[in-house]
Parts: C-alpha cells; structure tokens; sequence
C-alpha cells in the first residue's frame, strides 16, 4: 500500500512538474528558433557563394541531454503492452535535437552559412545499457561554419 | 588549426594529406552528480550536469586530435566525425576522428 502511494505521487509530481517544463522549453526554443531565422543551416557540403572571399571556416556544435518524467515514463511502459505511436518519447527526441541544434547556432552566431548539419543521438545515463526503461537522450548537432568577408 | 566536417577547407586547397587522427575519452560522472540526476528523473528535463560533462569531454577528445595532427605538421582537419557510447553502465566515450590535411 505505503509502495503505490509512494508511486502515485511519483506520477502526480512527474506529470504536473514535466508538463509545466515542458510547455516552457518549447515556448523557449521557438523564440529563439525565430531569432536565427535568417542563419541558413544545410546538409550539402558545397552550398556556399564560391565567388565571395571567405573569412574564416570553423567547426560548430551543440549538445543536449533531455530526461523524461516518471509519468511519460510509465505511459510508455504502458504504450508496449497495445504498441503503436509513443507521443510522450517523440517529443523528448524533438526537444533534444532542437535544442541542441539551437546551441549550435548560438556557437555560430558570426556565420553566414552553416554547411553539411549531422545530428546523432545516443541514450546515456544508467539506464544506458539496459534496453527496456530509456532514461535521458543526448543529442548532438555539428556543422561547418562559414563567414564571408564583409 | 582549421577544422571542418565536409571534405576540404572552402576558398583553400589541399596540399597534402596525412592520414586518420583521432582523439577519444573516456568519462563517468561522479555520485553527487548521478544523484541530482535520478531526482530530476522524476520531473524530466534537461540534465545540465550531464550536458556540461560531454561537453567537457568532448572538447578534451577533440584537443586530442588535434595535438595529433599538429605533431604531423597538419595545419587543418577535414572530415571530421563525432561518435557516443556507452561502453560501461555510467560511463561513456566520446570518439572524434577526421583526416589531417595541410591546406594553402
């Protein structure tokens, strides 16, 4: 009994605390996303104006690493039994990639253009090495940064 | 030193090439930091802990490769490629490698 008490309030602060942060980290990342509009980032390798000189090329990147709420955490656990879409996963994914992709534009704040973008991601923590309860994400985005002479 | 992760340097040209360089840690985080870590498992967002520590490491690996091309008279590398994994439970590497390159 004193167990499922323990693990309801596990879910209530999971869902009410992660929702909350959530909806702000989202909220965050598209007013910043609109403030980098204009910096172009692609995954060719020769996007660039040939004909202007070029000042500098440097290496960018830019990390994240995203844990999920207890309460997303048991509807997934949930979502394996009847299988299909898992909502709850698909925005942790997002909010790591784009925040990570995000802070690679900060890095590149100068650049004109941002050349061949990869984006890897890799489960860490400790639930690293046992398949069943994904923990935390980290996503890491690098690109080739290019600033034209003004 | 120049370092890039398409095939060459925009607006230079290579020169000469010297092979692989690579440059890897190996990191675990320590118990205080694992146990902030499991209380904001229960809320979920970022673990900025954790975010600082592969940020750290990895900048170390890529120290590393570059050391390397230096001692081979590089002054660029392209191609570059970042790789994780998690070789034991609460530890991860960080694998960087890329080809060294002189570019005039």
């Amino acid at each position: 009994m004193d167990q499922l008490i323990f693990l309801i309030i596990l879910v209530g602060v999971g869902y009410t605390a992660g929702t909350i942060a959530e909806k702000r980290h989202y909220k965050s990342i598209e007013k910043r996303e609109n403030k980098f509009l204009k910096l172009s980032v692609v995954t060719l390798k020769d996007a660039f104006d040939k004909e202007s000189p070029i000042l500098r090329t440097r290496l960018v990147q830019g990390s994240a690493v995203i844990s999920i709420d207890y309460f997303k955490r048991i509807l997934a656990g949930l979502r394996n039994i009847v299988g299909g879409e898992v909502k709850s996963y698909e925005t942790l994914v997002d909010r790591a990639r784009r925040e990570a992709t995000l802070r690679m534009k900060e890095m590149a704040w100068d650049a004109d253009i941002i050349l061949n973008l990869r984006i890897e991601t890799s489960a860490i923590g400790n639930s690293a090495n046992r398949k069943k309860t994904i923990g935390s994400i980290e996503a890491i985005a690098y690109g080739t940064a290019i600033t034209y002479k003004k | 030193m120049i370092l890039t992760n398409i095939e060459s340097v925009p607006g230079k040209n290579i020169v000469e090439h010297y092979g692989v360089v690579s440059g890897s840690t190996v990191r675990a985080k320590h118990l205080g930091r694992d146990f902030m870590a499991s209380l904001k498992n229960i809320v979920g967002g970022e673990l900025k802990g954790y975010t600082e520590l592969l940020q750290d490491s990895r900048a170390q690996a890529v120290e590393r490769m570059t050391e390397q091309a230096k001692q081979f008279g590089a002054n660029a590398v392209v191609n570059i490629r970042f790789a994780t994994s998690s070789v034991a439970q609460g530890a991860s590497e960080l694998y960087v490698y890329g080809t060294a390159v002189r570019v005039e």
